[in-house]
């Protein structure tokens, strides 16, 4: 991004709140406007109303952001002022040299805190609750007939995303009017919608190009300073630049979980399991984006693997003056897996029963797919005993456990844990629809246009693939456009692990079409009927059944079509939606903890997760492979905390335990392949399973080395700190 | 992040360091950057001045000196971790070297920024201290040195006057090991814990205990009066301050340091 060649482009520097939460009393940027060729911006320059997507269902469109602090901060790095500059290094000296007056208002932090409503974020609305979804109402006898319930309360605590690269963003109004706007993104049509939307635009006034940027982990979706930057290019008429430095990235761009899980279980003596409650308390941050809405898919997942006959989910969303929530990583159900997975661990210590046994007994089977949960999912396909076995075999859980005992035998320093997880997710959870487009060119291969996005999952390789496999190209013949409003008719983007399995499905079904369009070409060559032409994969030729030999290929058809103008012809698009699928797996951590310190190294993580039909099983295991790192660094490592007045204590990595390759395993990935029905390709989403699956399992085998010290909960994450505490605890 | 405007110049020689260095008050001296770049990137510190002595390899040696073992101040950690000299007289440095940061950080990094810098996080400045090493600067009025014990003064203070460099470091040979409790590879200490043998005494030193490096006089003391290591090591967090931060809190650093204390001196 930092590259685009933009002729005379301007910098954008955002002047961002040093409080949590204050009054703007007075900005006074004189001593800025100083600076050669600088210009100060506030709110009061600002001509746009409050920065929409239209507000998430069932959330208080009151307290949407807006896209610059009016008279109000309300967290940490909230965007007061903008900066235009000629470069970077200016606009630094001169966002610190406009002065802001503040008024300083109390900030609340904890959700907590904020849920009893005695600090208001937005006095006007009356209220810092967001968001109720679930029932309020709870069923006396919801344990009615249970032996045995159990109850705990989990903290899947707030994390920064941290992408390698960081948001960027520039924008150039052209001759012609229209705009474009490059941006470090996951969902460039998306995008193209709520820009035109907020700048009150036509959206063919609007174009959005996605180079090939680095990862998003949903934090990427579009945001305010994106709006700005865009907004700026078409006030100053002149390009405008913005990449976002590491330590804003830390406080800015939105965070993700910041969720506080309570559960009670209730089963027989016998393991089974009958009635499940869960309540979430929801903290989204200084204003009500999507983090407000994420209970929502906790709560649909609350069942995770296992058929619980009764379910009672209830969540609140609440305010406070932290970095806004939004999507991350799973983004709604590692907080779903996360308590179930403790709660059935927590069951099991409580009847002293073997964590597999318990799971074992609770499993939804193989054979009652598809299935309604009590919390409302319909589950597509699984094997969630098989996953479960493959992965115990894998691990060696017999041999574990002897080595476990004879730790606990000689009262070891360094005790041995074994952490089960067994978990389903949902992918494509709102069930969408993707865009695809398939044409054959020139020379005889073909491009795939689609909606989706890819930044740095690889669906160039993929989606070729699929295509090349249709078509009987060779994959290198085939080339995949993503990313460009102009180019590209339509698309919903990347996030929710959807890509392949709607994004993919499209590609498939598209050039499925351009097959059957090829056929009536070489039919009229061929002076036969379309219905008697045939493909051979194997050499990428189109010929009459039964005779090979009077056919031709797909070059000399792409050169005759050219000749006679009418390659046009080879070319269909498809758009493909589809129900959400669920894709399952299980985990197995196998931590050593040094009782003394509160010390965990995590020796393996074996993972077992089946994400249905595989296209590149190098890609998928690269989305395994980051996606367990993930959930190892919440349930080991990362933690984003703010002090009592909101200040952020982890802005930076020295701070923020960001664990890098030196502190993780290899992992064991195993593969297993349950296919979906639901799209042609059988495939399921892979993006976000590893974090919903790793956590867990590590956070399980961390309790689990503690049992014998009556350890029942570690919070996360489990670090040193956290593990001593529990020992203490457990001590007094 | 941007730093504020500053000047550079680089040195030739230490006796051009410190004329450059009275050019100006806010001048400071560039060594590996990797601790004063940091901080001027988020606009903690801002020099007017940078006086780069990063290329002065005459600064940069490990050499016998009767017995004491004399370490140029431009020497890097990577370099201190591989010298045979070192590793037969005074292995704990390259230990501890080995310890911090990553690669990179290991190879820019050196002992003179390491312990000028004045981190009460720094691991080498700990060891100096357990060793009773003694610091040689440079300034307008000739050569001092200084002992371990008088230099570190305060968080990121020393006992440096403005136009002194330091020049070299001398350790006594000695017997020891270092043990660093990191969350992560790459972390600064949690706590780090020093043990020595000095002219036939115990000596602890602490990593991250305080707004300085710190000797744990306490457990010496129990030591030379015969205590166990495991009932020295009770007094590890005796007369500490222990920080409260983002990374663990004061108590569980007094625990921490208590074990480590212990698990040291069974290692000595
Ligand atoms: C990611 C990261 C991780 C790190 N982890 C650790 C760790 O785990 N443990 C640890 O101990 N350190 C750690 N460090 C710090 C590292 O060791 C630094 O390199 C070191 O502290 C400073 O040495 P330097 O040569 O880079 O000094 P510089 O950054 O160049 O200078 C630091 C300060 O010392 C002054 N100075 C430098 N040389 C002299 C001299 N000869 N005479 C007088 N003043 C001088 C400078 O003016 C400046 O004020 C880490 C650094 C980074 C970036």
């Amino acid at each position: 991004m930092e590259n685009l060649a933009l002729e005379g482009a301007l910098t954008v520097t955002f002047v961002r709140s040093l409080f949590a939460h204050a009054n703007i009393v007075d900005v006074d940027a004189t001593a800025a406007e100083a600076l050669p060729n600088v210009q100060v911006l506030t709110a009061a320059d600002m001509d746009l109303g409050v920065f929409g997507p239209p507000p998430f269902p069932g959330v208080n469109p009151g307290m949407g952001r807006p896209l610059l602090a009016v008279d109000r901060v309300r967290f940490v790095g909230d965007i007061i002022a903008i900066v235009i500059s000629d470069d970077r290094a200016t606009g630094a000296d001169a966002a610190e040299l406009v002065s802001v007056d503040y008024d300083p208002l109390p900030a609340v932090v904890s959700p907590y805190e904020a849920a009893k409503d005695e600090v208001l974020l937005f006095p006007e609305v009356g209220t810092n609750v967001a968001a109720r979804f679930g029932s309020p109402e709870h069923d006396e006898k919801l344990f009615g007939g249970c032996d045995v319930a159990v109850s705990g309360t989990l903290v899947s605590q707030r994390m920064a995303p941290c992408p390698l690269e960081p948001r960027s963003a520039a924008a150039e109004l052209g001759p012609d009017g229209r705009i474009t706007a490059w941006l470090s993104t996951q969902t460039p049509h998306q995008d193209r919608m709520v820009l035109a939307g907020t700048l009150g635009l036509d959206p063919a006034q609007v174009r959005v190009v996605g180079p090939d940027v680095g990862g998003g982990f949903g934090a990427k979706m579009l945001n305010v300073e994106e709006v700005l930057v865009v907004w700026l290019a078409r006030r100053l008429g002149r390009p405008v630049r913005w990449t976002e430095t590491r330590s804003e990235s830390m406080v800015a761009l939105p965070h993700g979980r910041a969720a506080r899980l309570e559960f009670t279980l209730g089963g027989m003596r016998d393991g089974k399991v009958l009635a499940y409650r869960l309540e979430v308390l929801q903290d989204c941050g200084a204003y009500a984006v999507l983090g407000a809405f994420l209970p929502n898919l906790t709560g649909l997942m609350a069942s995770g693997v296992y058929a619980i006959p009764r379910i009672e989910f209830e969540s609140r969303s609440v305010v406070t003056n932290t970095t806004p929530i939004s999507a991350f990583r799973g983004a709604g159900r590692p907080e779903a897996s996360q308590v179930i997975e403790r709660a059935i661990d927590t069951f099991a210590a409580e009847l002293g029963m073997d964590p597999a046994e318990v799971r074992r007994r609770n499993f939804i089977p193989a054979d009652a797919f598809p299935h309604t949960t009590a919390s409302h999912a319909v589950y597509d396909s699984g094997d969630y005993e098989g996953a479960l076995e493959l992965a115990l075999r894998s691990v060696g859980y017999d041999e574990l456990r002897d080595e476990q005992r004879h730790r606990r035998e000689q009262a070891a320093t360094t005790q041995l844990g074994i952490g089960i997880s067994c978990y389903v997710e949902i992918t494509n959870g709102i069930a969408e629809s993707e865009f695809g487009e398939v044409e054959i060119t020139p020379d005889g291969g073909a491009i795939v246009r689609t909606g989706s996005f890819s930044h740095g999952q690889g669906h160039e390789t993929t989606f070729a693939m699929i295509a090349a496999e249709r078509l009987g190209l060779p994959v290198e013949k085939v080339t995949v456009h993503k990313g460009d409003t102009d180019e590209i008719a339509k698309g919903t983007g990347t996030y929710g692990s959807k890509s392949t399995q709607i994004g993919g499905a499209a590609a498939r079904l598209a050039a499925d079409d351009v097959l059957e369009l090829a056929k009536q070409l070489v039919a009229d060559y061929l002076e036969a009927s379309p219905a008697d032409i045939v493909l051979d994969p194997a050499v990428g030729r189109l010929h009459v059944a039964g005779d090979p030999s009077i056919g031709i290929s797909w070059a000399d058809l792409a050169s005759r079509a050219s000749a006679d103008e009418r390659l046009a012809e080879l070319k269909a698009e498809h758009e493909f939606q589809a129900a959400p699928t669920f894709p399952f797996g299980a985990h197995v951590a196998v931590v050593e903890v040094d009782t003394e310190t509160g010390r965990v190294e995590l020796r393996r993580l074996v993972a077992v997760d089946d994400a249905g039909t595989l296209i590149n099983p190098l890609i998928a295991e690269g989305q395994v492979h980051g996606g367990i790192a993930t959930g190892v660094a919440q349930a080991l490592y990362e933690n984003f905390v703010y002090d009592d007045d909101g200040n952020p204590l982890t802005g930076t990595f020295v701070g923020y335990a960001f664990p890098s390759s030196a502190d993780l395993p290899s992992w064991e990935a195993v593969e297993m392949e349950t296919p979906t029905p639901l799209n042609a390709l059988g495939a399921k989403g892979i993006g976000e399973s590893g974090t919903i699956g790793a956590t867990p399992a590590v956070h399980n085998a961390v309790v689990d080395a503690l049992t014998p010290f009556g350890v029942r909960n570690v919070d996360l994450p489990a670090n040193g700190e956290n593990v001593w505490r529990a020992l203490r605890e457990a001590k007094a | 992040m941007i730093p504020a405007a500053f000047e550079y110049e680089r040195a030739g020689s230490v006796d051009e360091a410190v004329a450059l260095l009275g050019r100006d008050e806010d001048a400071k001296l560039l060594a590996g950057g990797h601790s004063l770049i940091p901080t001027m990137r988020l606009r903690f510190s801002r020099p007017s001045l940078l006086v780069d002595i990063g290329r002065l390899d005459d600064l940069r040696y490990v050499r016998e000196n009767r017995d004491r073992i004399a370490i140029g101040a431009l020497t890097r950690h990577a370099e201190l971790i591989r010298d045979p000299m070192l590793r037969e007289h005074c292995a704990l440095i390259g230990e501890a070297a080995a310890l911090i940061g990553d690669p990179q950080v290991r190879h820019r990094g050196t002992i003179g920024g390491s312990v000028a810098h004045g981190d009460p996080a720094s691991d080498l400045g700990t060891i100096l201290l357990t060793l009773d090493a003694e610091l040689v600067a440079r300034g307008p009025r000739g050569e001092r040195t200084i002992p371990a014990a008088a230099f570190f003064s305060g968080p990121f203070e020393n006992a440096l006057e403005h136009q002194e460099v330091l020049t070299e470091i001398r350790v006594p040979k000695a017997a020891g090991t270092y043990l660093k409790y990191v969350r992560r590879a790459h972390d600064w200490a949690t706590v780090g814990v020093a043990a020595a043998r000095v002219d036939g005494r115990v000596q602890v030193g602490l990593t991250s205990m305080g707004p300085t490096p710190l000797r744990a006089r306490s457990v010496e003391d129990a030591l030379a009066d015969g205590a166990s290591p495991a009932d020295a090591a009770a007094h590890a967090a005796d007369d500490t301050m222990p920080p409260t931060d983002a990374t663990a809190s004061s108590e569980y650093r007094a625990h921490l340091a208590q074990v480590l204390v212990r698990r040291a001196l069974e290692r000595l």
